[in-house]
């Protein structure tokens, strides 16, 4: 039984917001049904620009997981629009730096207000 | 049985005596009472406690071995004595001697009552110092287990003081490392950092590394892990404070801080964040 995280247009942002206890099954599914809806949107002649990931309540992250979010940051630079992702708690930062995982093509802010703020002078 | 009863049923009668003799010989004992440390009225109550623990204990008569269970309320009993005195500042000998001065007041009374009998006077002689002795190396290492802690507990205050993370400006957070940066003070500072960031909602910190006497490559990890760790929060981090000679050693150990913004001085860093944030200075005359 996997969990659906859903996906919300907001302008030319896509926002997801994690799951506490999210499990690799649905965030595969998201990672898929995210590039699936910046694909869409541009082909029906919607500009996608940003995606902001909020992981404000994430828990705990993996390195399944957190190669994950760095894959999904990725796959949506490669679409043209700027990642951001907020909200990362000390702990988890602490854990994807062990990891080794820094995401790359990212960007970083604190919370969703400074994420958006970043999203969108990108865009200007 | 181990025929020490008779000698429980001595110190049960001659309790009061013994009492006294003994605490005014550990008060007459200069070198050992540390009248600075304990008060009489205490030095009292551990005493008459202890001698109804060895009471009981002395009719159990096993005197070589104080681990067994039965031992349990007299050990427990010894173990705070000796942990409390370590932490009041007692000396090893002096919280020792608290055990083992208690066999001089009570030799006299066994001699008195055995005197006829030399084989059975030595007998309990040999029992009784045998459970003194193993009481008083027990105090003893009890004594040191309550150093230890009290060195460790100093140890953690040590690393926790040691490491401020403080508000410089708005946003603006400062970070002075001082000492030796090892992979536990990194990860303290990692943490405390993080947190505060998130608390203050800080865009910069500025990484002071002028009190650090010696940057290797394992140090400069270290700081590449809290740097990567700020990052992913959202803010930015910058490093302050390197010297000539760590400049050089940075050279020849051909670390490459990368996009990591450094600066000789705290001036240098703060002046840069100031910068990214669009503050001006402006000096009014």
């Amino acid at each position: 039984m996997s969990q659906r995280i859903p996906i919300i247009k907001i302008g030319e942002n896509l926002i997801v917001t994690f799951i506490s206890d999210i499990d690799d099954l649905t965030a595969l599914r998201l990672q898929k049904e995210l590039t699936e809806k910046i694909h869409e949107e541009n082909r029906s002649g919607m500009n996608v620009s940003g995606v902001l990931i909020d992981l404000t309540i994430l828990d705990i992250v993996d390195s399944f997981l957190g190669r994950l979010i760095s894959n999904i940051a990725q796959s949506a630079t490669t679409m043209n629009a700027n990642t951001v992702v907020v909200g990362i708690r000390p702990a988890i930062a602490i854990t994807l730096v062990e990891l080794g995982l820094e995401l790359k093509g990212a960007y970083t802010a604190l919370n969703v207000e400074h994420g958006i703020e970043i999203l969108n002078d990108l865009k200007a | 049985m181990s025929g020490l009863e008779k000698v429980e049923e001595l110190l049960r009668n001659k309790e009061k005596d013994i009492l006294e003799s003994w605490i005014k010989a550990q008060l007459e004992n200069i070198s050992t009472m540390r009248r600075d440390l304990i008060s009489n009225t205490d030095l009292r109550a551990e005493s008459i406690n202890f001698l109804r623990e060895f009471t009981i204990a002395i009719k159990l008569g096993v005197t070589d071995d104080v681990t067994g269970p039965e031992y349990d309320k007299i050990r427990e009993f010894l173990i705070n004595i000796s942990r409390s005195r370590a932490l009041l500042g007692f000396t090893p000998s002096e919280t020792a001697t608290f055990v083992f001065s208690l066999k001089e007041s009570i030799l006299p009374y066994i001699q008195e009552e055995y005197k006829g009998d030399v084989d059975e006077l030595l007998r309990v002689i040999n029992g009784v110092s045998n459970l003194l002795d193993k009481l008083g190396l027990l105090s003893f290492e009890e004594y040191s287990k309550g150093r230890e802690e009290v060195i460790k507990e100093q140890i953690e205050s040590l690393i926790e003081l040691s490491l401020p993370v403080m508000k410089l400006w708005d946003d603006i957070l400062a970070v002075p490392i001082i000492g030796v940066l090892d992979s536990k003070r990194a990860k303290i500072i990692t943490e405390n950092l993080l947190n505060m960031i998130v608390e203050f909602g800080a865009k910069y910190a500025i990484i002071d590394i002028t009190g650090v006497p010696m940057i290797d490559s394992q140090v400069a990890n270290h700081l590449f892990k809290t740097i990567q760790a700020v990052r992913l929060l959202g803010a930015d981090a910058v490093i302050t404070g390197i010297r000539p000679d760590v400049a050089q050693t940075l050279v020849e150990l051909g670390i490459d801080l990368g996009e990591v913004v450094t600066s000789a001085v705290l001036a240098g860093g703060l002046e840069h964040v100031f910068k990214k944030l669009g503050y001006t200075i402006e000096i009014k005359r």
